[in-house]
């Protein structure tokens, strides 16, 4: 099970959170003026990568509050948390 | 072998012994007609049904590891084609019916078990969807029953159907033709057949780069040199976002830990699979008699062969609802594999945007049961350069026309 550091709560089990996926995907400004092609990938292709990844958190059974990750999906480490709005650290 | 049958004979005697070497491993040729990454059940079979129906063995296994030390060794080996939609009866099917004729067709048993699987229904809806599940499968010639839980009852006397449970059993669906099969046995047949008509299988040799020249695919770095290849047909499973990823192209797909385990052995109690989407597992009993038990994925993406330990807890818990009988048993062992999750729940099987470039992935949680018929098909679209009429609708467009194939009702927790 991952300790996962909430921004608010501090390091607490996997199990209190539930998982967003990936993070910084932005709704298209102009959904209808988009290709078909466009659509599908903001719709159904997400990023999956061996490595660093940042994903979306959201505290369910403590503060409630949705917050960002970076995780390294080959090793489960998680690099950094921030609050959302906030952008992505760089990960040396 | 009837549900209540006793015996004295400790359980897995009759297994047959480990086999000796069946293939002899090859030293890897620099150019190949196919070369196929990976080397799953999927892989195997495909460069089988290459060699075998298409005259194809100028062909290159290439594994990473070890030759199926993938999902294929780590899934829980259940075999059915109750899926809703005409296109999933199409391909499942077609690979339940290779199944029955399998171990003749390679020469080599593989305890296929035809023993039934129930899906249990708990809810108003869950009947509503399961009936409805029952005459699409009787319309596409896919043997489905719906059972009442007293029939539930009669074919697994061990779950418990009474009505103050949690989550009451309201029925189930029945395939008698659905069943499980020896998952190490299978793909060494299929190695060893594909290998007898000369296809080489290079283990511990990993694929880092794939080389592009004008749109077209021309060969394969790897960790032992560089491969060209007339065509090259990826079947990853997990690692298929990675690998397609080194010729720039994108797949809708996720990588999750998929767990099970194994109970130690006990006599046989539990003849048929049983598997519920509502409480969240499935049970069967293997030859040698462990219990195999799983549920559903973790929830985030890793590339990690492990999940949390919270899943497996919630999933014992579900399975001591239906089974009270288990409350005594001992789990021996847990483990897991990364599966490539798509977002209709269906494989993705055909061409890429790069040319001579074959794409099968995104089989999820339930590609096992699928590993003759894909091997089959996805043969056909290499050799052939055009999808097989079977895994057509499977292809990447699918998601730019929008002509999904959703199977998340028959394949949530159900593999
Ligand atoms: C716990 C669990 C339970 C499951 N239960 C069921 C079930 O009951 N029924 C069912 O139908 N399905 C089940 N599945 C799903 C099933 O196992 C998979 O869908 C199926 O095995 C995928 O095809 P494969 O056998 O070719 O995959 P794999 O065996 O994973 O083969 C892919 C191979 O590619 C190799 N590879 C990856 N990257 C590279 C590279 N760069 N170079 C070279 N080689 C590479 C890997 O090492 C691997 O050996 C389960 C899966 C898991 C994890
Ligand atoms: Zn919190």
């Amino acid at each position: 099970m991952l300790l996962i550091p909430c921004p608010w709560c501090g390091p607490r089990d996997e199990a209190e959170f539930h998982y967003g996926g990936q993070a910084h995907v932005a709704y298209p400004e102009d959904p209808a003026a988009l290709s078909d092609e466009e659509w599908a990938r903001y719709l159904f292709f997400r990023d999956n990568p061996k490595g660093l990844f940042a994903e979306r958190w959201s505290h369910t059974a403590g503060c409630r509050r949705w917050f960002n990750a970076v995780r390294d999906t080959a090793t489960n480490e998680i690099h950094a948390v921030y609050r959302v709005g906030e952008p992505r650290p760089v990960i040396a | 072998m009837s549900p209540r049958a006793r015996t004295t004979r400790p359980p897995g005697v009759d297994l047959p012994d480990h086999p000796d070497r069946l293939w002899s491993p090859a030293e890897p040729k620099r150019a190949y007609d196919v070369v196929i990454v990976g080397g799953g059940g999927h892989g195997l079979a495909t460069a089988y049904y290459l060699a075998k129906n298409h005259g194809i063995t100028d062909v290159a296994v290439l594994e990473r590891g070890w030759l199926a030390g993938g999902n294929m060794a780590r899934n829980t080996t259940i075999i059915r084609s109750n899926y809703l939609w005409d296109e999933s009866a199409g391909i499942y099917e077609h690979a339940l019916k290779l199944w029955e004729g399998l171990e003749e067709d390679l020469g080599y048993p593989l305890l296929f078990s035809q023993r039934g699987v129930l899906n249990l229904a708990h809810s108003l809806q869950d009947v509503r969807d399961s009936v409805r599940r029952v005459n699409a499968n009787r319309l596409n010639g896919v043997d489905a029953e719906w059972l009442t839980p007293e029939q539930v009852k009669e074919v697994c006397p061990i779950v418990d159907i009474s009505p103050d449970v949690r989550y009451p059993v309201l029925g189930g669906t029945y395939q008698p033709r659905a069943g499980i099969a020896k998952h190490d046995y299978v793909a060494w047949g299929f190695a060893k057949a594909a290998a007898d008509l000369g296809v080489d299988m290079i283990e511990h040799c990993e694929v880092t780069g794939l080389d592009v020249r004008d749109g077209r695919v021309t060969g394969v770095q790897t960790t032992r040199g560089p491969i060209a290849a007339g065509k090259v047909a990826l079947a990853a499973a997990g690692h298929s976002s990675v690998v397609a990823g080194y010729a720039g192209v994108s797949l809708p797909l996720q990588s999750h830990p998929l767990q099970a385990l194994v109970s130690e052995l006990l006599e046989p109690v539990h003849p048929t699979v049983v598997m519920s989407n509502a409480v969240h597992v499935y049970v069967s009993q293997a030859h040698k008699g462990e219990l195999v038990m799983g549920a559903g994925i973790d929830a985030a993406n890793s590339y990690r062969q492990r999940g949390a330990f919270h899943v497996i807890e919630r999933q014992m818990s579900a399975a001591l609802e239906l089974f009270p009988v288990f409350a005594r048993a001992h789990v021996l062992r847990t483990w897991g594999g990364v599966v490539d999750v798509t977002p209709d729940a269906s494989p993705i099987v055909g061409l890429t945007p790069v040319e001579d470039l074959y794409v099968n992935c995104g089989w999820g949680t339930g590609g096992f049961k699928a590993t003759p018929g894909v091997g089959w098909c996805y043969a056909h679209t290499v050799a052939t350069g055009e999808p097989h009429p079977l895994n057509a609708p499977f292809s990447l467009e699918r998601f730019t026309t929008g002509k999904l194939v959703d199977e998340h009702g028959a394949a949530a927790v159900a593999h």
